[in-house]
């Protein structure tokens, strides 16, 4: 039982803290706000010569092997600068969906590249009729003499117009036309029959919505030998929950040292507004809140290697609870910051609208006690 | 990082769940389980307190040279967890890790050499003399007075909530031994002997229908000099430092998912109907389920910077304000688990020494004054309110 961080753990958090810092600052913010990428393609490669594009990858794939504590203590630098680089959509996800799903040959050909930052990837795999239902993908992959077509809609793809490859869910029919399990796809960006509707999306960073009509793809674009992916699709989803909720920890405490800080210096009726029992308490509120989301978020974490019940208990209760402590968190600095909270001029609702996104990302609270309650068998899902 | 105990840890659990097997009765366990209020009464708690001496684990606490165990913060950790999950008896905390560490860090070796020995055997059962009528979250604006007279105090005034005062054979209370420029001093720790003459002490029965807590009244009662802790006027500082190990003393998340386990079970079982088959109930079953993953993982960072060493920081009171909220949570989702039956109240105490049949299934019995009883969580030992004004200070610089 060891809860501190190693040296080697230590130095990535300190690194990866003093870069955020420098780089990602609210002139930087302001700037790529409307920035057709969404990110800055100089940082990304800073980001694979730091090594943090290898971090999660194994040590056989190019990567150096690092795990969900690794992922945590990024993401959460990430949260502190509101990062809007596409590292969780093709490290914490793409790239492990990869490593679950994928062949030998197709994790050489595609995580290597990963690591040195020069391909990019993005996930596809909700849809508006499943809500948050990871199971309900009515988008088709049917077989053909060389190989697969597509036909569907996504929803909420994140960063997926500058992915180079986006990794499409899709329900494999059978032979006598039956649904059967569940394949993921990789499409090349620019694939015929693809189109795109990119947005800024809510909080910052690119999200688009995907068609597929009758998208044409070679045998070897399904990911793995033809197993059904919704187990390996649990997997990584809980795991990026966890990193998700490590983010968002990030950004729940620049609000709270903001707000504090705020309310040290606005002064109103003669005294600093934390001189107020009324503020001092809600403070206190919000700090115990940020520290119940740090140990769920490490919770998380540390479970994601779990058996899947354990790890979806845990994943799902962090979401849950992270997301409930996180609007409260976020409405809360926006209140105590006064009228000057609910304008763009500070960086509040910047946060405040990346944390309303991440409650809604793969669920919301509601949703995640749902959820836990089932997986603990006390309700039907 | 990792959250696994190690194979000599390990081990050691094996040890605590063996001896607790061997040693705690099913009388105990049923009279734990019927006892609504936070302590339970002598007759059970002492029983476990001696059969814990017997092993040497009377006070986890303490140093090895007063009859402590000598383990690692992991162990302790280890020992609650498995001592919840038996359902031992609760022992009041007044003696083992209230006054006993005030004695260990203040006292003179002649008290240590008295005092310890009968608070590890169980011989001494303590009360605590804090707040008084007129001082409760002021705590230190407290009225009571000691008058020196020769080899003696002479003190006169009252105490109020005194948890158990009913059955202790003694009392540690802070009184006031001067006047000082701010009202923190010319406070004093003094022992008193509860048969003392003078001494007089009314039940107050709580809402949940337990008389666990007292006001006493002090006339004309004569103490020794020589029971006095520490430096005359300094009791302030013992004191204090007493409430953080009252704050910061508990392992609770273990006992919390057994109080959340307990409801759980009622909720699956046709004496409330099946509760759990609504679904709003099984969600907010989830919710604080998940309330005290976080608690428990708060109490593991705090612990794992205990064993490296590290300060674990102002957290004692981010986690009594937890604790206390989560307590009450799962003792009203109690209540709504038993529904209509809850108003079948069974006034008679204790609950599992009862002369009659109760007129609902005994499992039930507890479960509303439990929830009523509760509601002195967020009000003793600081109120929530004391605890935020601690945060805002202490964690928050403010």
């Amino acid at each position: 039982m060891d809860l501190t961080l190693s040296d080697e753990q230590r130095l990535l958090r300190e690194s990866a803290d003093r870069f955020v810092a420098e780089t990602f600052t609210s002139d930087h913010r302001k700037k790529t706000a409307n920035d057709p990428l969404g990110y800055s393609p100089a940082i990304w490669k800073q980001f694979a010569e730091l090594g943090w594009l290898a971090l999660p990858i194994s040590e056989a794939h190019g990567g150096l092997g690092g795990g969900a504590i690794e992922i945590g203590l990024l993401m959460e630098a990430f949260g502190r600068g509101l990062v809007s680089e596409p590292f969780f959509s093709t490290v914490v996800i793409g790239a492990a969906l990869v490593a679950e799903c994928g062949t030998e040959a197709q994790k050489q050909a595609i995580l290597p590249k990963v690591a040195e930052g020069v391909l990019t990837l993005a996930f596809a795999h909700s849809e508006r009729a499943a809500r948050f239902d990871l199971a309900h993908v009515d988008t088709t992959a049917t077989k053909t003499a060389d190989g697969w077509r597509l036909n569907g809609s996504k929803i909420t793809v994140l960063d997926g117009a500058a992915a180079g490859q986006v990794i499409v869910s899709a329900r494999i029919a059978s032979a006598n036309g039956a649904s059967g399990k569940l394949g993921l796809f990789l499409v090349p960006a620019g694939a015929p029959g693809l189109t795109l509707r990119d947005y800024a999306r809510l909080g910052g960073g690119r999200g688009c919505n995907l068609d597929l009509r009758d998208v044409q793809l070679p045998a070897d674009a399904l990911l793995g030998d033809g197993q059904d992916a919704l187990p390996a699709i649990e997997t990584v989803v809980d795991r990026a929950m966890a990193a998700l909720g490590a983010e968002a920890v990030g950004i729940m405490q620049t609000l709270l040292d903001t707000t504090l800080e705020y309310t040290k210096i606005r002064k109103q009726f003669g005294r600093p507004l934390s001189a107020n029992q009324v503020i001092r308490h809600r403070l206190a509120d919000v700090a115990m809140q940020v520290d119940e989301a740090r140990s769920m978020a490490l919770r998380a974490a540390l479970m994601a290697n779990a058996e899947p019940v354990a790890r979806g208990r845990a994943a799902s209760g962090a979401k849950a609870k992270i997301g409930r402590c996180a609007r409260f968190v976020a409405e809360q600095a926006v209140q105590l910051h006064g009228a000057m909270g609910v304008t763009e001029e500070l960086d509040i609702g910047a946060y405040f609208k990346r944390l309303l996104a991440f409650d809604t990302l793969f669920g919301g609270s509601a949703h995640h006690y749902r959820r836990h309650a089932a997986l603990s068998g006390r309700v039907h899902a | 990082m990792d959250l696994t105990f190690s194979a000599e840890e390990r081990a050691f659990e094996k040890e605590v769940r063996d001896y607790i097997a061997e040693s705690l009765t099913p009388e105990m366990k049923r009279a734990t389980a019927l006892t609504p209020s936070v302590f339970s009464d002598p007759d059970i708690g002492m029983a476990w307190q001696r059969a814990l001496h017997r092993k040497g684990w009377g006070a986890p606490g303490w140093p090895v040279d007063h009859g402590g165990p000598d383990w690692t913060p992991a162990q302790r950790w280890i020992f609650e967890a498995e001592c919840a999950r038996a359902g031992v008896p609760n022992v009041n905390v007044m003696g083992v890790k209230m006054v006993g560490p005030v004695i260990i860090g203040f006292g003179s070796p002649e008290q240590k050499n008295f005092y310890l020995p009968r608070i590890l055997s169980g011989e001494d059962y303590w009360c605590q003399g804090y707040s008084e009528p007129g001082s409760g979250s002021d705590l230190s604006s407290l009225k009571t007075r000691a008058v020196r007279d020769g080899d003696d105090y002479v003190v006169n005034g009252t105490k109020i909530w005194t948890t158990h005062a009913h059955h202790a054979n003694r009392m540690f209370a802070l009184v006031r031994t001067s006047d000082g420029e701010r009202q923190q001093d010319g406070i004093s720790f003094i022992l008193i002997d509860m048969k003392t003459p003078g001494i007089t002490t009314r039940p107050i029965l709580t809402i949940g229908g337990d008389h666990e807590v007292n006001q006493v009244f002090f006339d004309d009662v004569r103490v020794p000099v020589a029971n006095r802790v520490g430096e005359e006027g300094k009791g302030w500082t013992h004191g204090k430092y007493l409430l953080e190990f009252e704050r910061g003393s508990g392992i609770a998340s273990a006992k919390l998912r057994e109080a959340l386990k307990s409801i759980s079970d009622l909720a699956g079982s046709e004496i409330t109907g099946r509760a759990i088959e609504d679904p709003d109930i099984a969600i907010r079953m989830s919710e604080l389920e998940v309330d005290i993953d976080a608690l428990e993982m708060t109490e593991l960072r705090v612990l794992s910077a205990l064993q490296t060493g590290q300060n674990p920081g102002a957290v004692s009171s981010l986690i009594k304000l937890r604790v206390s909220e989560i307590r009450q949570a799962v003792t009203r989702l109690g209540v709504d688990v038993v529904g209509q039956d809850g108003l079948a109240v069974e006034p008679a105490r204790p609950l599992y020494r009862l002369n009659h049949e109760p007129v609902i299934p005994e499992d039930l019995l507890p479960v509303v004054p439990e929830y009523l009883n509760s509601r002195a969580y967020t009000i003793f030992g600081g109120s929530s309110e004391i605890q935020r004004d601690i945060i805002a200070k202490m964690v928050l610089g403010l």
